[in-house]
């Protein structure tokens, strides 16, 4: 059991690390077939890493450590994160750390790092981005911890592997408005938190519009390959971390080999399919003013809200 | 053998002993050899305090120390837990203090801030990137610009409000020097213009007649107030802006032999107030804390004005909170019979709920006053910014800590808890500060400022647990509670550790530039490495984050608010899930402040002459940090060594059991849930996850070193520090997102020429984020007092015979009131 723990833990890794470029170059193929372009085919983020990462690196004159160390710490963050999820496998040696607030604290400190980052520069565009993403991330901190707050409280911990087991072991719970109402509030959340569509655009070109891109304009090289693929592990986690709290059947609970194997085919389709969802939605929305993201967090925010005082009163007794 | 009473015992000799030195000894030693004396005192206290949370228990009656009722000392583990912080605390800031006040070390500068009127842009460097309300949608945020015409132009008008944007390619000679985030006001006046504010960066702008413009560098600018935060600066007080120190030496005032003496006097009566086991001991002890706290405030009272002004503010709410303490405790004593704590504990429970109820309120709002709580906070951001930095470390490392002490022993030990509206008041001033607090600091461009309100916060989170222990102690859940109050201890210490680390550095950085103001600081990482380490650790602690130490605490804090959902009860419902909101709203909102903090003072470039010419400190303040710095480590890789003696001081609060903290980790079992925190280990995978990233982009690159290159941003090229964000124009998203909140003052002056309205002469903008609840509160009061005093003057007008005749009047009222009485 223990060997299959560290392997479902490795899986979960290199799946996360191998897969998001792929996962983000389907997302773009699926918008391009939809908007009647050809796209580049699915394995373009790929050669993109692949070239920047032969490439010199480049070190701006002004910028210091953080500026160097931010890519380090967003891929490294994002992967410890995929590690200690149970993506595939809710036996895992370290399923007993998979606490939900560390999941969401260890993002938020990549996300903290890249400001750091954006600031290091001295430019106006790296302050710019990283005044909207400490902005945009100091509102997703409540509404994300709410409705991780929500979700846990029919299992009375916030320990990712409890919850997906107690989700298995009862399958209607995602299915009662509680369950409905946390994770449309942690789709939301999910989407601030990723930098998509409706509260930033990661395809601009437009400073003026830019929150993510803004803040790691003065990378190029290797540097800026990390900065690429450790956005595209978050979004790969954030939907992994969604697909697994609102359909988390498919992760193996038990211990056997070919059940993981079965258990990561089927994480693998789940992302795929919530990624063909947000880009199809994508090709549909606009952009929001960044201050009107405030107002869709806060609309987030009220869902949360609403769904815990939904679980207290539908399910409080049964908690006890 | 009992270490607590030796221990107490030679904390006061050193404490007299040091006092002595820091009046006695001639100036070249007297930091020094009060410094060794108060590190003494406090290395005293860690060893009393340890020995407290270890389990051993102290008491003492001296009656021959003070008239009437003697002093009554006693430890517990709860005492302990302060006792220890305190001395921790006191050792490194006496460290520190040795270097801070040494004078071989001081950094001479000439006077900053000089020549506002100077017509160099780099004498302009970018203190007023104020936010502004541009309609512009998304535009590059915190730019704006008040630009009008010369005479030249005459149908060109004024643009108020017209966002331009730092960048070349959108034309117009001179916007090389605007970046995005600075702010300029054109004031084209015919002759060439004239600036008459402070700081404050320019973008010029083409003026067909006005000739000279062209860079921006002759087009001058008004601005004054600019800074947000500066509602101190409408009474003089706080002084956001611009924190200029005369003489570049902040420590001049420190050296004094009166400030020498008192140092250790104040550090002894942080390590005595938690020992105190009698009303009449308390209160002369806490009296004693507040005195010398307030004449180390006043230490640099001839170098800024304002050190008077947050002094008197500082007086006169401590003063009052004194007052409310002497009432609830003497309430509280009258009833219960007897005025040692044990009397108390004994009578509390025959007292009614009305005086039970009295005596709380009374004494909380005297506590939280204390602890920097909306909405009595308003002393705590004018104070501790004012104090030297090493006084400001100790007052909101240890003083405001026992604030919450004091609400602790008072609302659990001595009434042995209460009914449901106590908590729930406790935890909505916890929430109210929290949020406010930090929303504040978020706003503060002045480092200290910025600090002293992350303190505000930081015990308003504290509250929030102390508040939700006594909610789940009142629904009869004790293990719960004592998970609670664990957690708020927890963040006690830990906020003691990160916020003395960071006070410590702030004063690094006011030592070696004379600036607090982050708009123009900036760059230090290249010339002060060390204390920008330090401040990015201290940083880390306190933004909650892996593998910070503020991030145990307030993980541990969470699990107990969601474990608290099993408490039944409409309050829980509603109380908890917003608790919890609460405590990520501020979580987030800090990650901003210290991201703001850390990145705009310390990274890209310095912004003004005195930040480019830092310099290191000396080694025994790098020292003091390098403690504090340890202590961060320690509490956030092993935060489970403190396990069993938080357990311990829980337990001597009153609930007793539930957590289990143990090695490296944290693991909490309650119900039939457990959830655990292995801090080493996330920071090892961390760790881990860094050399595999680094390896993996080392990989396929070419070998050899790193190229340097030109920054590029978006091919405008090297771009200067003015073009950087400042603090301001960081906030300005956030402040925008909290207009109701904040509800920031705009002001625009436009003063036409008087030949016609059409041409402007001058445009004045001034914005400013006042503090608004002492806006609402304060000031009204404030207004009313001198109001009725200005009124009461025409009474007392000099001439005896109308005071005779007062007399007269008053003798024939007050006899004629018995007469008619009888």
């Amino acid at each position: 059991m223990s060997g299959v723990g560290y392997v479902a833990v490795g899986a979960q890794v290199v799946v996360v690390v191998g897969g998001a470029p792929v996962l983000g170059g389907w997302m773009r193929q699926v918008r391009a077939r939809l908007e009647g372009r050809a796209g580049a085919g699915v394995g373009q983020p790929w050669r993109d890493v692949r070239k920047l990462l032969r490439k010199e690196a480049v070190t701006p004159v002004g910028t210091g450590p953080a500026f160097r160390l931010a890519p380090l710490l967003l891929v490294a963050t994002t992967a410890v994160v995929a590690a200690l999820m149970p993506l595939a496998s809710t036996r895992t040696p370290v399923s007993g750390s998979a606490d939900l607030i560390l999941v969401v604290a260890l993002l938020a400190l990549g996300t903290v790092a890249l400001a750091l980052a954006g600031l290091d520069t001295g430019t106006a565009f790296g302050g710019m981005g990283a005044s909207r993403e400490m902005t945009i991330a100091a509102l997703v901190e409540p509404t994300i911890l709410l409705a991780v707050f929500a979700v846990s409280i029919p299992v009375g911990s916030t320990n990712l592997a409890a919850i997906i087991a107690g989700t298995i072991h009862h399958p209607a719970r995602p299915a009662s408005p509680a369950g409905l109402l946390a994770v449309a509030a942690l789709a939301v959340a999910v989407l601030a938190e990723a930098g998509r569509i409706p509260v930033d655009n990661p395809a601009t070109h437009l400073e003026l519009t830019m929150v993510h891109e803004a803040m790691v304009l003065e990378y190029a090289g290797p540097d800026l390959a990390l900065v690429e693929l450790g956005s595209q592990m978050r979004l790969a986690v954030l939907l992994g971390l969604l697909g697994s709290l609102a359909a988390p059947w498919g992760t193996a609970t038990g211990g056997s080999l070919p059940l993981l194997g079965l258990a990561l085919v089927l994480l693998v389709v789940k992302t795929a399919l919530l990624g063909t969802l947000l880009a199809a939605a994508e090709v549909f929305w606009a952009k929001v003013r960044l201050f009107k993201v405030p107002e869709l967090l806060a609309g987030s925010f009220l869902l949360a809200l609403l769904a815990v005082v939904a679980s207290y009163f539908l399910t409080g007794e049964a908690v006890r | 053998m009992n270490a607590i009473g030796p221990a107490l015992a030679v904390a006061a000799g050193l404490g007299g002993a040091g006092s002595l030195a820091g009046a006695l000894a001639p100036a070249r030693v007297r930091p020094l050899a009060a410094g060794v004396c108060t590190a003494g005192l406090g290395a005293a206290g860690v060893v009393a305090g340890a020995a407290a949370l270890g389990g051993s228990r102290y008491g003492v009656w001296l009656p021959g120390l003070l008239p009437l009722a003697g002093v009554r000392l006693a430890v517990d583990a709860l005492s302990g837990l302060f006792l220890a912080v305190a001395g921790a605390v006191t050792v490194a800031a006496a460290v520190y203090g040795i270097g801070y006040a040494s004078p071989g070390g001081t950094h001479d500068q000439p006077p900053p801030g000089a020549g506002p009127d100077g017509a160099s842009p780099g004498g302009h460097d970018m203190a007023a990137a104020s936010p502004s309300g541009g309609g512009h949608d998304d535009g590059v945020g915190g730019s704006f610009g008040v630009g009008h015409a010369s005479p030249g132009g005459g149908g060109r008008g004024d643009a108020v409000g017209g966002s331009f944007r730092g960048h070349p390619s959108r034309g117009g000679g001179g916007r090389r020097d605007a970046g995005a985030g600075s702010f300029g006001v054109g004031d084209a006046s015919p002759g060439g213009g004239r600036g008459d504010g402070a700081g404050g960066s320019f973008g010029g702008h083409p003026s067909p007649g006005g000739g000279g413009h062209d860079d921006g560098a002759g087009g001058s600018f008004g601005v004054r107030d600019a800074s947000p935060g500066g509602g101190g600066r409408r009474d003089g007080a706080g002084g956001t802006y611009g924190t200029a120190y005369p003489g570049g030496r902040p420590a001049q005032g420190i050296r004094s032999r009166g400030a020498q003496a008192v140092l250790p006097l104040f550090a002894l009566a942080l390590l005595l107030v938690p020992a105190a086991a009698s009303v009449s001991t308390f209160l002369l002890l806490w009296e004693l804390m507040a005195l010398t706290s307030l004449l180390l405030v006043l230490a640099e009272h001839r170098e800024r004005p304002s050190v008077g002004q947050a002094g008197l503010w500082y007086a006169v709410m401590t003063q009052l909170g004194f007052v409310l303490l002497l009432a609830g405790l003497g309430l509280f004593a009258a009833r219960a019979g007897g005025e040692s704590f044990a009397d108390l504990r004994a009578g509390a429970a025959g007292m009614s709920p009305a005086v039970r109820g009295t005596v709380f309120v009374a004494t909380a709002a005297a506590f939280t006053s204390k602890a920097g709580l909306a909405p009595l906070h308003a002393w705590l951001p004018r104070a501790h910014p004012e104090a030297p930095s090493h006084v400001s470390a100790l007052m909101s490392a240890a003083m405001v800590n026992l604030g919450v002490y004091g609400v602790l022993r008072v609302g659990f030990d001595l009434l042995g808890g209460g009914p449901a509206w106590w908590w729930l008041l406790l935890t909505a001033a916890g929430g109210l500060s929290a949020v406010y607090g930090i929303l504040q600091a978020a706003m503060a461009s002045d480092l200290k400022r910025l600090l002293a309100y992350s303190t505000s916060e930081n015990m308003g989170l504290v509250v929030v647990g102390a508040g939700a222990a006594g909610l789940f102690r009142a629904a009869g859940d004790e293990p719960l509670a004592a998970l609670a109050l664990a957690a708020a201890l927890l963040h006690v210490v830990n906020h003691s550790a990160f916020k003395a680390l960071l006070f410590c550095a702030a004063g690094s950085v006011l030592r070696a530039t004379g600036l607090r103001d982050l708009d123009r600081l900036g760059g230090l990482r290249a010339r002060m490495p060390a204390t920008a380490g330090l401040f990015a650790v201290g940083a880390l602690g306190a933004v909650a984050l892996p593998p910070g130490n503020g991030f145990v605490s307030e993980w541990l804090l969470l699990q107990a608010l969601v474990h608290g959902f099993a408490v039944p009860g409409a309050a829980t419902a509603v109380v908890l899930p917003l608790a919890v909101a609460v405590i990520a709203l501020s979580a987030g909102l800090a990650a901003a402040v210290f991201v703001k903090a850390l990145g705009v003072g310390f990274f890209a470039r310095p912004r003004s002459e005195p930040a480019a010419r830092a310099a290191e400190s000396p080694p025994a303040m790098l020292a003091g940090m390098g403690l504090l710095a340890a202590g961060c480590a320690v509490l956030a890789l092993a935060p489970g060594l403190l396990g069993g003696p938080l357990a311990r001081a829980a337990a001597a609060a009153g609930p007793a059991g539930g957590t289990s903290l143990a090695g490296a980790g944290l693991s909490v079992r309650l119900h039939h849930t457990s959830a655990s925190l292995y801090p080493l280990w996330v920071a090892l995978a961390l760790v881990a996850g860094v050399a595999a990233a680094a390896g993996l982009a080392r990989l396929p690159a070419r070998r050899g070193r790193r190229r340097d290159a030109r920054l590029w941003d978006c091919g405008g090229g090297a771009p200067t520090p003015r073009m950087a964000y400042t603090a301001t124009s960081f906030a300005e998203p956030l402040q925008r997102v909290f207009d109701d909140v904040l509800a920031p003052e705009q002001d625009v002056h436009v003063t036409p020429v008087r030949e016609s309205a059409y041409l402007v002469r001058r445009v004045r903008f001034q914005r400013l984020v006042p503090d608004r609840i002492e806006h609402r509160l304060y000031l009204p009061v404030l207004t009313a007092l001198s109001r009725t005093a200005a009124r009461a003057r025409h009474l007392a007008t000099g001439s005896v015979h109308l005071y005779l005749a007062y007399g007269l009047f008053g003798l024939v009222t007050v006899l004629a009131v018995l007469v008619v009485g009888w």
